[in-house]
C-alpha cells in the first residue's frame, strides 16, 4: 500500500512539474508542408484531398483570428447573431479558398530555411517553394501565432512579401465600403462564393 | 506629334509590361509606416471609372497576354530562361542609376560588374556567367521607387487604360526614363544609332511582359479564382508591393501593420 501511495506521489509530482512540451514553429510549418505534399502527390480523388487539406487547415490555422482581422474596423459594429454568422460564413470561405488554392498544385516542394521569432507572440518562418519547370522560385513566409506555445497557429502567408491576410482584409473593406457598410452585403458575397 | 505619339507608345508598353498583371477601390487604403509609426493613404482616385479600366485591361489580358504568355510556356526552358537573363541583364540599365540616387553604391557596383560580366562572358546576357563568379541577381530599382525612399509620396492610385494599376508617382518614375533616365531606351530610340532599332526596344519590353506574365499564369489563375473583389485585391498587391521595393525589405515585418492583430490578441 505504501508503494502504491509512493508511486502515485511520485507520478503526480512529476506530471505537474514537468512542462508540456512546446512545439516550435519550425516544427508545425514541416509537419504541415510534409503532410499536404503526401496528399496533394497521392491519386486520391480530389474531393477527398480537399477534406483532408481542410483538416490540416482547421487543426493549425487560426481561422477565426484571420477572419477578424480582415473585417478590420467593421468588426466592432457587428451584433452577436451577425458575429456568429459571419465567423460561420468566413470558415467556409477560407476552407473553400485555401484548399481550392493548394489543391491545383500536384507535388510542391516547400523546404524551410529558417524562422525569425519576433516576440513571445508571433514567430515568422521563411519556406521557399521550389523553382518548377513552370514557375520560379517562390518565397512564402508563415506567421505564426505562438502566445500559447504547446498550440502554435498559422494566422497569415506571406508571399513574395506580399500578405494574403492583408489583401483579404482590403478586399473585404472595398465591398463594405462600396455598399454602404452594410455587413449583409459582404455575407451575400461571401455565401455566392461558397456555393460557387 | 511623332514623338508624343511614340512617348505614348513607349508608356503603354513598358507599364503593361511590368503592371498589367496587377491591373486593378475603395476611398482610401491605409499602408502603416512601422518606422515611424505614421499612416498614410493612398487614395483611390476616381474608383468607378478605374473599375471599368480595369475590366478592360482584364479582357485585353484574356485575348492577348494571356494567350501568348501561355504559348510562352511552351519553348524550350533554355529558351526561356535565357530570354529572361537577357531582359534582367538590361533592367540593370535602370537599376543602376538608382542605386546610386538612392545611396546602394555596393549595389551599384555588383549590378554594374554583373551587367559587364554577363553583357561579355554571358553573351549579351544570354547566360548569368556573374552569379557562377558569385555575384547573385539584386533586387531591380526604378525611378518610382528611388522617389518613394526619397520620401515622395504615391500620390492617387489609379489604373490606366492598358497600362495597369499605377500611382501619380510610379507614372512620374516611368516618364523618367522617357528623357534620359534609361540607357537602353536612349541607345534604342532617342539616338539614331546604327546598331539599333526602335523596334528593338519595343520588343524588349514586349518580351519582358510576355516573360513576367508566364511566370505566374497559375498566380494570376488563383487570384482571379479565389477573390471576391478582384480589383481590390489587385490594388492591395500592387501597393504593398511597391511598398515593400521602396523599403527594400525582406523583413516580412516591416511591411506589415499590426495594429489590427494587436487588437484581437487583446480581446
Amino acid at each position: 500500500m505504501f508503494k502504491i501511495k509512493k508511486f502515485l506521489i511520485i507520478f503526480l509530482i512529476s506530471f505537474f512539474t514537468t512542462p508540456l512540451a512546446s512545439k516550435e514553429p519550425t516544427l508545425l510549418i514541416t509537419e504541415i508542408v510534409n503532410e499536404a505534399s503526401m496528399i496533394l502527390s497521392s491519386a486520391d480523388p480530389v474531393e477527398s484531398k480537399i477534406i483532408k487539406l481542410n483538416n490540416i487547415a482547421e487543426i493549425n490555422v487560426d481561422i477565426e483570428g484571420i477572419g477578424m482581422y480582415t473585417l478590420g474596423k467593421f468588426r466592432n459594429n457587428l451584433n452577436e447573431s451577425q458575429s456568429i454568422k459571419y465567423k460561420k460564413l468566413f470558415k467556409s470561405y477560407f476552407l473553400k479558398s485555401f484548399s481550392s488554392r493548394l489543391v491545383d498544385y500536384s507535388d510542391p516542394k516547400i523546404s524551410v530555411v529558417s524562422e525569425k521569432k519576433i516576440n513571445d507572440k508571433y514567430t515568422i518562418v521563411n519556406t521557399v517553394l521550389e523553382e518548377t519547370s513552370k514557375n520560379p522560385e517562390i518565397k512564402i513566409d508563415w506567421r505564426i501565432y505562438t502566445k500559447n506555445p504547446e498550440r502554435p497557429l498559422i494566422r497569415d502567408l506571406i508571399v513574395e512579401g506580399l500578405s494574403l491576410a492583408r489583401t483579404q482584409k482590403e478586399e473585404f473593406k472595398s465591398i463594405l465600403q462600396n455598399n454602404n457598410e452594410d455587413i449583409d452585403y459582404l455575407f451575400k458575397s461571401l455565401e455566392e462564393f461558397i456555393i460557387k | 506629334m511623332k514623338k508624343i505619339l511614340t512617348v505614348i507608345k513607349i508608356l503603354v508598353i513598358s507599364q503593361v509590361l511590368t503592371l498589367s498583371v496587377f491591373a486593378g477601390s475603395d476611398g482610401t487604403i491605409e499602408l502603416s509606416n512601422k518606422n515611424n509609426e505614421q499612416s498614410t493613404e493612398v487614395k483611390d482616385c476616381f474608383e468607378p471609372v478605374n473599375r471599368a479600366i480595369f475590366t478592360f485591361n482584364q479582357g485585353l489580358d484574356k485575348v492577348f497576354f494571356k494567350p501568348v504568355a501561355k504559348g510562352y510556356r511552351y519553348l524550350p526552358k533554355p529558351i526561356r530562361s535565357g530570354t529572361g537573363n537577357v531582359l534582367n541583364n538590361l533592367s540593370n540599365l535602370v537599376t543602376i542609376p538608382n542605386n546610386i540616387l538612392q545611396g546602394q553604391f555596393k549595389e551599384a557596383g555588383v549590378n554594374t560588374l554583373r551587367f559587364s560580366i554577363n553583357s561579355t562572358l554571358g553573351i549579351v546576357g544570354i547566360f548569368d556567367v556573374a552569379s557562377y563568379y558569385g555575384l547573385k541577381k539584386l533586387d531591380k530599382e526604378d525611378y518610382g521607387q528611388t522617389f518613394g525612399s526619397w520620401g515622395v509620396k504615391e500620390g492617387c492610385y489609379f489604373v490606366l487604360p492598358v497600362l495597369g494599376p499605377t500611382t501619380v508617382r510610379d507614372t512620374l518614375g516611368s516618364m523618367v526614363n522617357l528623357v534620359g533616365g534609361d540607357p537602353w531606351y536612349n541607345v534604342t530610340i532617342s539616338a539614331d544609332t546604327k546598331y539599333f532599332n526602335n523596334s528593338d526596344y519595343y520588343y524588349s519590353r514586349l518580351a519582358t511582359g510576355i516573360d513576367f506574365r508566364a511566370k505566374n499564369l497559375e498566380a494570376f489563375d488563383n487570384l482571379e479564382k479565389n477573390s471576391l473583389d478582384l480589383y481590390a485585391s489587385v490594388r492591395s498587391l500592387y501597393l504593398q508591393d511597391r511598398k515593400r521595393k521602396i523599403l527594400n525589405s525582406n523583413e516580412t515585418t516591416e511591411t506589415m501593420n499590426d495594429d489590427d492583430w494587436e487588437e484581437i490578441d487583446s480581446q
